[in-house]
């Protein structure tokens, strides 16, 4: 039996029925049309379904989709701001930080969720933040130094777009 | 199809709880094995009891919620001894989700927080009252269908209590093993040792020969030598896609003796 489920995806009021058991990923994918969340593993382990819910990162497809009634959830299908892209995208586009780009969608919402509680991270805080994100491409290092230079970049105000 | 019933109280979803039923903490294990198609239920319960949240103290002992995430742990101070061992649990977005509850049923080789559990010599309580000290729990936890609501460990003291996950990866990696280790002492001697390892068995096991040797003991490099050497008597480790069998049983003594003696490592 489908349930109704409500919730809110970047900013945007969304009303649709789930299956029994159906995971978040799935609803916000084909439910809802976004499909910037990715299906990886499936198990806990990749994270590229990462979304963040309520501000907090979590797993969408390990997320049971009607738990989310009346939540904020983010996606990294909501970053950009019209042409204007989020200052993570931009460092991940000039530090060449994705290549494939299959585990993007995820890294940029474990880094905003760590940007959004600490505006100054560590090296160390980057790593620990995006630890749960597996990239086979890049090697991590160039994925680090874009999220250092989008929070040096956010510091210093010169981003005008919509931070979710 | 899947039917999700939800509840206010404890009570309630215990007795909606059957054999053809699971519970849902964070899910990351009941979502995984729907995604895999490999659900042995058709109904998914959930409480929304309070009580799944609580944190009390009585005396040395610790009563947590089994519903706390492992998030929770790290934001709570109460519970800084089991800092490490939360931490240790997958990535942020993992500790957000995976709850104290879900991480006592985790197969082999993941539970790492509740191998620091039963190094923590407690009970897990069920709803209705009955409770179970972890290793009885550990031993029959596939058949239970019981409501596992909260566990009661003892507050170690500072510096008593150690805790280490070796894994292949850096920074976070599956568990090749983990280890707690609570040696509570008194007057420079060890009294009731208890040393518990996770992923060298189906459940996290206690290294009880290895306990024996720390009886009214020093913690320093003698007795560890002889304790490690005991150690070989402890677990039968399964083979899996990170380790073999034997190599757990070749680097657990290692393992052990960096844990206690402080001594560095990779």
């Amino acid at each position: 039996m489908k349930k109704p489920v409500q919730f809110n995806l970047n900013g945007i009021h969304k009303a649709i029925f789930v299956d029994g058991g159906e995971n978040l990923l799935t609803a916000i994918r084909h439910g809802v049309g976004d499909t910037s969340p990715k299906y990886g593993c499936g198990q806990g382990t990749c994270g590229t379904c990462t979304v963040l819910i309520d501000g907090k990162p979590h797993l969408s497809c390990l997320t049971l989709a009607e738990t989310v009634e009346g939540k904020n959830i983010n996606s990294s299908g909501g970053l950009a701001n019209g042409p204007q892209l989020h200052p993570l995208q931009e460092a991940f586009m000039e530090g060449f930080a994705a290549q494939c780009g299959y585990c993007t969608g995820g890294m940029l919402m474990a880094a905003k969720s760590l940007l959004d509680q600490n505006p100054n991270p560590t090296r160390d805080d980057v790593i620990e933040a995006i630890s749960g994100n597996i990239c086979r491409c890049t090697g991590y290092e160039p994925i680090v130094d874009a999220i250092l230079a989008a929070a040096q970049k956010m510091r210093g105000g010169s981003y005008g777009g919509r931070v979710a | 199809m899947i039917a999700v019933e939800n509840f206010s109280s404890n009570g309630e979803a215990s007795r909606a709880l059957d054999a053809g039923s699971i519970y849902l903490g964070g899910g990351t294990l009941v979502m995984r094995a729907l995604n895999y198609g490999e659900q042995n239920f058709t109904r998914i319960v959930r409480s929304s009891d309070p009580s799944m949240k609580r944190i009390e103290t009585h005396g040395d002992k610790v009563v947590i919620g089994a519903g706390l995430t492992m998030a929770e742990i790290l934001s709570s101070n109460d519970l800084s001894f089991l800092h490490a061992p939360a931490k240790a649990v997958g990535g942020p977005a993992v500790r957000n989700m995976a709850t104290i509850g879900g991480n006592l049923f985790a197969e082999h080789p993941y539970g790492d927080l509740a191998t620091a559990l039963l190094a923590l010599d407690g009970t897990v309580q069920f709803d209705g009252g009955q409770s179970s000290d972890f290793e009885s729990f550990f031993a029959s936890r596939q058949n239970t269908h019981n409501l596992v609501t909260s566990v009661t460990i003892k507050r170690p003291n500072l510096g008593d209590f150690r805790w280490s996950k070796i894994t292949r990866v850096k920074p976070k990696g599956v568990s090749v093993m983990s280890i707690a280790a609570w040696l509570p002492q008194s007057g420079g001697r060890i009294n009731n040792p208890r040393i518990a390892f996770g992923a060298m068995g189906p459940t996290p096991l206690r290294a009880k020969n290895a306990e024996r040797v720390f009886e009214n003991q020093n913690l320093d490099q003698q007795t560890v030598t002889n304790a490690i050497a005991a150690l070989s008597g402890d677990f039968q480790p399964p083979d899996d896609p990170l380790a073999s069998g034997w190599y757990r049983t070749q680097v657990a003594p290692v393992h052990l003796r960096r844990l206690l003696l402080n001594e560095g490592g990779l």
